[in-house]
């Protein structure tokens, strides 16, 4: 019963993770309708620079802080000097070309970092552990939960309640007739790339400490949020909240209780979601 | 009605997006031979009416019967195979490809083998020859070699049925073949629409009322989605609901 | 996708019939290994094994339109399949390639089976995920597979009494591999099927209402494209005589991409050409520095952006007069 609690708790905070990756990965395919195969690069761009500025400062919390603003910028100048100039193309060209940053950056990576792996230490305010339903929690886990929740928050009420986040959703449902009521549609897909990076260099950091910081964490985190999107449906926020927990579940309890299948024990759920459900739990189809 | 069973058939199809209805209770009946018009003014549902005989949606509820035998789960495909062809309201065409090319998938889906990794497409020449003649019936031969994206829009709206017709099918539904083209064109469309096979069952939407009445012999009126009258042509022309909602509207 | 030809003219779907050049080119190599080190024999002999890859992703990307951010799959399960039964079950390597074959034909049918009901986007999203599955798989499988370190110490087998140990052999087979798999995949793409597939990448919606089963179709094309691909990773661990999870990367799978991008997608000559400037850069570029990876990122965001149609458009660009 312990061991179940525990991995739930488990389960909730790589599904909170997961969720940091996978809700921009899904409004900027929302947006532009394409997938940003350079994602993964954000995140581990974030988990390095923020793994650097830790060791600078030896403080965790100004990583935190520091690190998605180098990500954003790598980001912004992305979409504007490359992604914007293919807008009016097929969309594979786009992702293609985020498939070729995704090396771009790899190489980047392994030349100022290396190929080692490093781990970001967890603030020392964060160290204990917490007793809790009857077990010990690591109080670092919980607060990564409470970083998720607080991110799913917080960008819930942006999409939902503010101006721009109708902006979003209108570009969403149909990009077209959003530009024909006025939205500035290119300074809309700029921004959500934008802060999809900085979300996803966010997570690289809170993941250091527990994930490992390393080149090829690019990939090993991007097809888990793929997994999500598809399963919670393309381009829709609450699909990417439920995707992630479902998957963060799935993975936590297979590598627990089956590990020499675990890594199978995601894909089978996708599987049997799409053959229920081929536009996933929330998406249009 | 014959008492033959009718090549197509609809019974009490119902169609809704979200509260949207845009398909209430329709049944219908084509037989071979027929030209059967829908009109209605826009928003009727005559385009999702198409779309469910042809497969592109799902009807919520009701039967689509092609030959008495119930179609209304098989895929788009199937229908096609069973002699069903369509064209759609917007050129749905091979935009890169040539206009011979554009006939002749078609006559090659029902009279080639799909799965024939081995002999050379342009060798068969029953297939190309068919593809020639349609071309030709429908003056469009000397086009054949042309990118179908060159082509001016009515040539692409007289392609848009070479396409259907490529299967040589039993029955043919026709959305809105004349929209978008000049008086000339309809003319030509309307020509077109005579010279088809006597037995071929025709099912058309149609906004244009002088061609409605010079090809229909059978006319149905749908106003949200329902069928507001249904018979003779100038029987619904006659008909007092008619008059008031969809006639008196757009005359 | 492919290059636009001049406004009236309709795409002409290249790769269909053999040009003059390629019968010159076809001498050129009979010639090369008798001429050349066999190192420089040996590199080309790599050019074929992975151009045969390239251009059976070609095939799915250029031709149907199907574009598999995955093809390292049916890759690595062809040269797993080969090195484990002709290591563990103690198969000729040539029983061991064969069944290989089969089974990334069989791979590329399942993958393919789930990924075809997807539409786009998510299409190749799952291509790659299935990727990683497998990659997955083989790191951890260590009993079978030897996790990371791969599976070695495969001996070159004969072939009608020629043992592939030599460089000029293993060359010989690799050449005729290739040009055998372009001529099977032309007749693919010249047959009824071939045009099928050409029509869907044009107008999935009117294919259907025409009759034709698009899933169907698009899965035969993954099968097809699987065991093409297959093949090119069995040859390559013959080549070898080892196999590891590097098999299966994205990164290869990148590589194939790149290819296929770099040659001209729908030309299957293209990505071939593409395989070989791609491998011959890699030999040098090696040699100087260690930023192979930038540099790969690099070729692919300039032939994305500036050089859309690859070699094969730049080709068909001068052929033309320029009005493409």
């Amino acid at each position: 019963m312990d061991l179940f609690i525990s991995q739930t708790l488990n389960g909730l905070v790589y599904g909170a993770l997961l969720f940091l990756l996978a809700s921009g990965l899904s409004l900027i395919f929302g947006l532009m309708g394409v997938v940003n195969l350079a994602h993964g690069s954000f995140f581990m761009l974030g988990a390095f620079v923020g793994l650097s500025v830790a060791k600078a400062t030896g403080s965790f919390w100004l990583a935190m802080l520091l690190a998605p603003l180098p990500v954003a910028a790598i980001a912004l100048a992305m979409e504007v000097f490359f992604l914007r100039p293919l807008y009016k193309r097929e969309k594979l060209d786009q992702v293609l070309l985020t498939f070729g940053f995704s090396f771009v950056f790899t190489d980047l990576v392994e030349s100022f970092w290396g190929k080692d792996t490093f781990s970001i230490s967890e603030p020392p305010s964060l160290e204990d552990s917490i007793e809790f339903l009857g077990g010990f929690f690591p109080s670092y886990r919980l607060a990564m939960l409470g970083f998720g929740l607080l991110a799913a928050l917080i960008l819930w009420l942006i999409i939902d309640r503010t101006r721009a986040g109708a902006m979003v959703r209108a570009g969403v449902d149909d990009s077209a007739t959003a530009m024909g009521i006025g939205l500035n549609v290119p300074l809309l897909l700029t921004t959500t790339f934008t802060c999809g990076a900085a979300l996803a260099g966010l997570a690289g950091v809170i993941a250091g400490p527990i994930l490992g910081v390393y080149s090829g964490v690019d990939v090993e985190v991007l097809i888990p949020a793929f997994i999500v999107i598809v399963v919670g449906g393309m381009g829709s926020l609450k699909g990417a909240f439920v995707g992630s927990i479902v998957i963060g579940m799935a993975d936590t309890f297979g590598k627990a209780y089956l590990p020499e299948t675990a890594m199978f024990l995601t894909y089978v759920a996708m599987i049997l979601i799409l053959l229920a459900r081929p536009g996933g739990l929330f998406g249009k189809v | 009605m014959s008492e033959a069973t009718p090549l197509l058939r609809l019974e009490h199809v119902n169609k809704a997006f979200g509260s949207l209805v845009v398909t209430r209770d329709v049944s219908l009946d084509l037989a071979a031979g027929q030209r059967h018009v829908i009109i209605g003014p826009n928003g009727a549902g005559k385009t999702s009416l198409i779309n469910q005989i042809g497969g592109q949606l799902q009807p919520d509820s009701g039967r689509i019967l092609l030959d008495g035998r119930d179609v209304t789960r098989l895929p788009p495909e199937a229908r096609a195979q069973r002699g069903l062809a369509r064209t759609f309201q917007k050129n749905t065409l091979f935009q890169r490809l040539s206009t011979f090319e554009n006939v002749r998938l078609g006559v090659q889906a029902r009279f080639g083998s799909i799965f024939d990794l081995a002999s050379r497409a342009l060798g068969r020449d029953d297939i190309n020859d068919r593809a020639q003649d349609i071309l030709a019936r429908l003056r469009l031969n000397h086009l054949a070699d042309k990118r179908v994206s060159s082509l001016s829009y009515g040539d692409q709206r007289q392609l848009e049925v070479a396409v259907a017709l490529a299967g040589d099918p039993r029955i043919l539904l026709l959305d809105e073949p004349t929209s978008g083209l000049s008086p000339a064109e309809t003319g030509q469309l309307v020509d077109l629409v005579r010279t088809l096979p006597a037995e071929l069952g025709v099912l058309m939407i149609e906004h244009d009322m002088e061609v409605v009445f010079s090809l229909a012999d059978r006319v149905t009126v749908l106003y949200y989605g329902e069928v507001l009258a249904s018979g003779l042509p100038d029987d619904v022309a006659g008909n007092e609901r008619v008059r008031e909602v969809y006639l008196g509207a757009s005359i | 996708m492919t290059p636009l030809p001049p406004k009236d003219t309709p795409t002409r779907i290249p790769g269909r019939r053999t040009a003059g050049w390629e019968v010159v080119a076809l001498g050129l190599a009979v010639v090369w290994p008798f001429v050349a080190s066999p190192y420089g024999a040996g590199l080309v002999t790599e050019v074929f094994i992975f151009a045969i890859a390239a251009m059976s992703l070609d095939l799915l990307m250029g031709y149907g339109g199907l574009v598999s951010f995955g093809h390292a799959a049916f890759f690595g399960a062809g040269a797993y399949a080969t090195v484990l039964l002709t290591m563990k079950l103690g198969w000729s390597a040539w029983a061991g390639l064969g069944a290989g074959l089969a089974v990334s034909g069989l791979v590329a049918g399942v993958i393919g089976y789930l990924c075809v009901r997807m539409a786009g986007v998510a299409f190749f999203m799952l291509t790659l995920a299935f990727a990683q599955l497998l990659f997955s798989a083989a790191m951890k499988w260590r009993w079978l597979t030897g996790g990371s370190d791969g599976i070695g110490g495969m001996a070159r087998p004969s072939l009608l009494g020629l043992p592939l140990a030599d460089s000029r052999t293993m060359y010989f087979v690799g050449l005729v591999a290739f040009v055998l798999s372009l001529m099977a995949l032309r007749r693919v793409i010249n047959s009824p099927f071939g045009h099928a597939l050409v029509g869907l990448r044009e107008n999935e919606a009117r294919m259907r209402a025409l009759g034709y089963p698009a899933s169907r179709v698009k899965l035969a094309a993954f099968v097809i494209a699987g065991v093409f691909a297959g093949l090119g990773g069995g040859l390559y661990a013959i080549y070898n005589g080892f196999v590891s999870p590097d098999a299966l990367t994205f990164g290869l799978s990148g590589t194939f991409l790149l290819m296929v991008v770099l040659g001209g997608a729908g030309s299957l000559m293209g990505p071939a050409i593409g395989a070989g400037i791609f491998l011959l850069m890699k030999q040098f570029v090696s040699a100087h520095t260690d930023h192979w990876l930038l540099i790969v990122g690099l070729i692919f965001i300039a032939c994305v952006m500036f050089f859309r149609g690859g070699v094969h458009g730049l080709i068909e660009r001068l052929r033309t007069g320029g009005r493409a």
